[in-house]
C-alpha cells in the first residue's frame, strides 16, 4: 500500500481535507488543525495510507514559499520600513533570548553544548505557515499584535539563514573554510536581491500588460506562478531562503496595479499547497518514537510551549502590546516551526547533533504545532472573553481594508458615478479589466482591481464581503446580468445600483432582480429636453417641474409595460424590435397622460 | 438721490400670471431697481445664501413681489426666509446686515379687496394675513411698511392690467409715495 499512483495520492490528501477541514472549523478548532488532523489520520501512524511523508512535505513547503509572496504583496516597501523596529527588535529579542534559555537549559540537563544550541536554534523558530494561517483568517494582521507577531516571524524566516550557515562550523575543522567564497557568496546574494527589486520595478510591468491584454486569464495565472517558482528557485541557486525571496518579490509587486489580480490568482495554489503542508506535518509526527518515550516527550513539549510561552509574554508586556492580544501574540509563536524539521536535519546530517536527538526534537516540534492551535482555541475561549469582561474595550483598531463602494467597470458611467464619490471623500473601490482604463486611477487613491469583474475571487478580493454598495457600470449589456446573478447569489448583504443601456435592458435587469436601476442616457436627456423648454420661454421652475412630473410619468409607464410585458414574445423578437414596439407604447401612454393639461390654480 | 431697490419676484409660473409679469416688466429698466427672479435663479430650491445676502447688503429697500398663495407667499420665499435670513446675519447679536432697510410686499390677489374683511369670504384682512411677515421684518430690525396691493386680478382686464403695471412702475420710481397716495389698488 505504499507505492499509489499521482491521481490516487491526490484523490486521498484532496478527501481528507474535504473530510477533516469543514470537521474542524464546525468544532471551531480551525483549519490548520483539521488538516494536521487529516495529515495524522492517513498518515504512516494512521491509516498508513501514505508513507512518502518526507517528498510531500518538501513538495508542499512551496505552498509557504507562496503564503509569503502574497504576504509580501500586502505590505509595500513604506509598510515594511515602518516595521523595521518591531522585526529587529522585538524578532530579534525572541529569537536570541529563547535560544540563549533553552541553551541554559539544555546543558544544565546535561546536553552538551553543541546539541544544546541546535535544539535552541531550531526550537526558537515558529511556524509561519501556521501563525500567518490563523492571522489571515481571523483577519488580526492589521492589529498591533498581528504586527508584533508577523515582524517576528519575519525575523525568524531571515535568522534561518545565517542559522543553516552556523551549523557546519560546530563540526571541528569546518570553521577553517570560508574566505573568498564568502565574499563571492554575499556579492551573489546581493546582485539577486538586486535584480529583484529592480526586474519587479520595472520588467514585470510591461510583461504584466502584455499579459493581461491578451484577456486570458490562466495566461495569466500562468505568468503569475511563473514568476514566483522563477524567483524561488533563483534564490535556491545562490543559496537564500526562497520564502524570503519570494517575499520581496512580494513587496517590490506590491505598488503594482496587478497586485489584486495576482493575489486571486495566487491564493487558491497557495491555499491547497498549505493544507498539503500541514497534512504533512501531521504525518509526519513519528507516534512510535512518541510511544517509547511518552513521558519524556510529553515534557519536553510542555517545556517547550512554556519557555516559549514565558519569553513570549514578557516580550509583548515590553514592547506595548495591548494587553489584551498579548495571550493569542504568544500563543500564536508558541509553537516550534517547520524550519526547525531543516534544521534539525541538517544539524544530524551534519554530524552535529546524534540521529536520534533530532527525531525527538522533530516529534516534539511537530505535537508542539499541533497543540498551539488548540491553546489558541483556549484563549479564544477562555482567555479573551475575559479582558471583554474586565471592561477593557478592545484596544485593536482592525484597519478597515475595504472600502464601502465598489464600482465594477470605470467607463463612461462608472468614471462619473467615481468622481462624485471622490469629491466627497467617499473611499471607492474600482474593478476594470481593462489595464489602461484604471491605471491613472491610483494616483488619485482609488483601490483599483485589475481584472475580470464578473469573477467572484476577484470580487471577494475587492472586498465584497465587507463593502455595502456595489455600483454595476460595465460596459457589456449580457454580463452585467450576470453579473448582478452573481453579486446576489454570493453577497447577498450588498445593494446593487446598475446601469441599464435602455428599456429592454432595464426590464432585463428587473427579471434578475436588480431594484435600483438607471437608465444612462435618460437624466442626460431629461435635461437637454428642460432646456429646450426653457429657450422656448418657459420659466427655469416651470421647465423643471415638467421634467420631474414627466420622471414620475415615465416610472408609472414602465412598471405598467413591465407588468404586460410577454416574456416569451421578448426572447424570440430582437432587441431592436422590442426597442421600437416598446417606443410605441411608450409614446401612446405620453399621448394620454395628463402632462400637457394646464395645471389649474393660482396664477 | 434715489434709494436702492431689491425687487424679488417669486412667482412659479410667471408664463400664467396676469398681472405680475406685466409688472415686473414694466420696472426692468428703472435704474435704481435691481430685479431678481427667484424660481428662475433656484428652479432646484438650492438657494445661494450667500449671494442672497450679498443683494440684501447692496439695497436699501428689499420689495417682495409675489401672488398670494394660500394666504400666504409661494413656498421659494418661505425657503428663502429660512436659510438666508441667518442667525449672526438677520438676527441674533451679531445680526444687524438688515438694520433700519425697508421691506414692502408687492402682493396680487385674485380675489376683490372687499372679500378680505371680517364678515366676508377670506373672513381676515391681507394685513392680519401678513402679520409673521411682519413679524419677522422687526426682528431683523427692519422697517415695516404697508404691502402694494393689487386685488380682484381675476376679473382684471387688459387695459387694467395696463394701469396697474404703471402703477407699479410710479410706485417705485418715486419711493417712498407721500402716504395717502399709497393706499391699494382696487377694480
Amino acid at each position: 500500500m505504499t507505492d499509489h499512483g499521482l491521481l490516487f495520492n491526490a484523490f486521498l490528501y484532496l478527501s481528507a481535507a474535504v473530510i477533516a477541514v469543514p470537521t474542524a472549523k464546525r468544532l471551531g478548532l480551525g483549519s490548520v488543525l483539521g488538516y494536521l488532523l487529516a495529515g495524522v489520520v492517513i498518515g504512516p501512524w494512521g491509516l498508513g495510507l501514505i508513507t512518502n511523508v518526507q517528498d510531500i512535505l518538501h513538495f508542499s513547503e512551496f505552498g509557504v514559499v507562496l503564503l509569503l509572496f502574497l504576504i509580501g504583496l500586502e505590505l509595500d516597501p513604506q509598510r515594511l520600513w515602518s516595521l523595521h523596529k518591531p522585526i529587529l527588535g522585538l524578532g530579534g529579542a525572541q529569537v536570541l533570548g529563547t535560544i540563549l534559555v533553552i541553551l541554559i537549559l539544555g546543558v544544565l540537563c546535561g546536553l552538551d553544548f553543541n546539541t544544546a544550541l541546535v535544539a535552541g536554534m531550531g526550537l526558537s523558530l515558529s511556524s509561519t505557515a501556521l501563525a500567518l494561517q490563523t492571522l489571515t483568517e481571523k483577519n488580526l494582521l492589521p492589529t498591533p499584535m498581528g504586527n508584533a507577531g508577523f515582524s517576528v516571524l519575519l525575523f525568524q524566516d531571515i535568522a534561518v539563514i545565517p542559522m543553516l550557515a552556523f551549523i557546519p562550523l560546530l563540526v571541528a575543522g569546518a570553521a577553517a573554510e570560508g574566505g573568498p567564497n564568502v565574499l563571492l557568496a554575499v556579492i551573489k546574494v546581493l546582485a539577486v536581491i538586486a535584480a529583484i527589486v529592480v526586474g519587479g520595478r520595472y520588467l514585470t510591468r510591461p510583461i504584466f500588460r502584455i499579459v493581461a491584454r491578451t484577456r486570458l486569464r490562466e495566461l495569466f495565472t500562468a505568468f503569475s506562478l511563473l514568476l514566483v517558482i522563477g524567483i524561488a528557485l533563483l534564490m535556491e541557486a545562490v543559496g537564500l531562503s526562497m520564502a524570503l525571496g519570494t517575499f520581496l518579490a512580494g513587496v517590490v509587486l506590491a505598488e503594482s496595479e496587478y497586485r489584486h489580480a495576482l493575489e486571486t490568482d495566487i491564493d487558491p495554489v497557495k491555499g491547497l499547497l498549505m493544507g498539503l503542508f500541514f497534512i504533512g506535518v501531521g504525518m509526519s509526527v513519528d507516534f512510535g518514537l512518541l510511544l517509547q518515550h511518552p513521558l519524556l516527550v510529553a515534557g519536553l513539549v510542555a517545556g517547550l510551549i512554556l519557555v516559549k510561552l514565558a519569553i513570549l509574554f514578557a516580550l509583548g508586556r515590553y514592547f506595548g502590546l495591548p494587553p489584551s492580544q498579548i495571550p493569542l501574540f504568544a500563543f500564536l509563536l508558541a509553537a516550534g516551526g517547520e524550519f526547525a524539521f531543516v534544521l534539525f536535519s541538517v544539524a544530524a546530517g551534519d554530524g552535529v547533533i546524534d540521529h536520534t536527538v533530532a527525531a525527538i526534537l522533530v516529534v516534539v516540534v511537530a505535537l508542539s504545532m499541533m497543540v498551539t492551535p488548540l491553546l489558541a482555541l483556549l484563549n479564544e475561549r477562555v482567555i479573551e472573553p475575559r479582558y471583554t469582561i474586565l471592561g477593557k474595550p478592545p484596544a485593536d483598531e482592525i484597519r478597515g481594508e475595504s472600502n464601502p463602494v465598489i464600482i465594477a467597470g470605470f467607463g463612461r458611467v462608472g468614471q462619473i458615478v467615481g468622481r462624485l464619490l471622490h469629491a466627497n471623500n467617499i473611499p471607492t473601490t474600482l474593478l476594470d479589466h481593462d489595464p489602461d482604463q484604471i491605471e491613472m486611477t491610483r494616483t488619485f487613491g482609488f483601490k483599483v482591481f485589475y481584472g475580470d469583474a464578473s469573477r467572484v475571487d476577484l470580487l471577494q478580493a475587492a472586498g465584497a464581503d465587507q463593502a455595502r454598495i456595489i455600483v454595476l457600470a460595465i460596459d457589456d449589456r449580457q454580463a452585467l446580468l450576470e453579473m448582478a446573478d452573481l453579486v446576489r447569489k454570493n453577497f447577498p448583504h450588498l445593494r446593487v445600483i446598475a446601469r441599464a443601456w435602455d428599456m429592454i435592458h432595464l426590464f432585463d435587469l428587473m427579471d434578475h432582480g436588480v431594484g435600483r436601476i438607471y437608465r444612462e442616457t435618460f437624466d442626460a436627456a431629461l435635461a437637454m429636453g428642460q432646456e429646450v423648454m426653457r429657450e422656448l420661454g418657459y420659466g427655469a421652475y416651470e421647465a423643471r417641474r415638467a421634467a420631474q412630473r414627466f420622471v414620475e410619468h415615465d416610472l408609472e409607464t414602465i412598471s405598467r409595460l413591465y407588468a404586460v410585458r410577454d416574456k416569451s414574445l421578448a426572447e424570440r423578437i430582437s432587441v431592436s424590435t422590442q426597442a421600437r414596439e416598446e417606443l410605441e407604447k411608450l409614446m401612446e401612454s405620453d399621448e394620454e397622460s395628463l402632462l400637457a393639461q394646464r395645471e389649474a390654480g393660482w396664477g | 438721490m434715489k434709494p436702492a431697490i431689491l425687487v424679488i419676484f417669486v412667482h412659479p409660473y410667471p408664463r400664467r400670471s396676469r398681472v405680475n409679469r406685466a409688472m415686473v416688466e414694466a420696472i426692468r429698466d428703472l435704474p435704481h431697481v435691481t430685479v431678481h427672479d427667484l424660481y428662475e435663479a433656484y428652479p432646484d430650491f438650492n438657494i445661494d445664501v450667500k449671494y442672497e445676502q450679498a443683494l440684501l447688503r447692496r439695497h436699501e429697500v428689499i420689495v417682495f413681489q409675489h401672488p398670494m398663495y394660500w394666504y400666504s407667499a409661494p413656498a421659494l420665499l418661505k425657503e428663502w426666509l429660512d436659510v438666508v435670513l441667518e442667525f449672526g446675519f438677520a438676527y441674533g447679536p451679531t445680526g444687524t446686515a438688515l438694520y433700519g432697510k425697508e421691506w414692502v410686499q408687492a402682493i396680487s390677489t385674485g380675489n376683490a379687496a372687499d372679500t378680505y374683511q371680517p364678515d366676508a369670504r377670506n373672513r381676515f384682512t391681507v394685513a392680519e394675513f401678513l402679520r409673521p411677515f411682519e413679524q419677522t421684518v422687526r426682528l431683523c430690525g427692519m422697517i415695516y411698511r404697508p404691502p402694494f396691493l393689487i386685488q380682484g386680478v381675476y376679473q382684471a382686464d387688459v387695459g387694467q392690467i395696463g394701469r396697474c403695471a404703471d402703477k407699479y412702475r410710479d410706485f417705485l420710481d418715486h419711493y417712498p409715495l407721500p402716504q395717502a397716495t399709497r393706499n391699494p389698488v382696487a377694480y
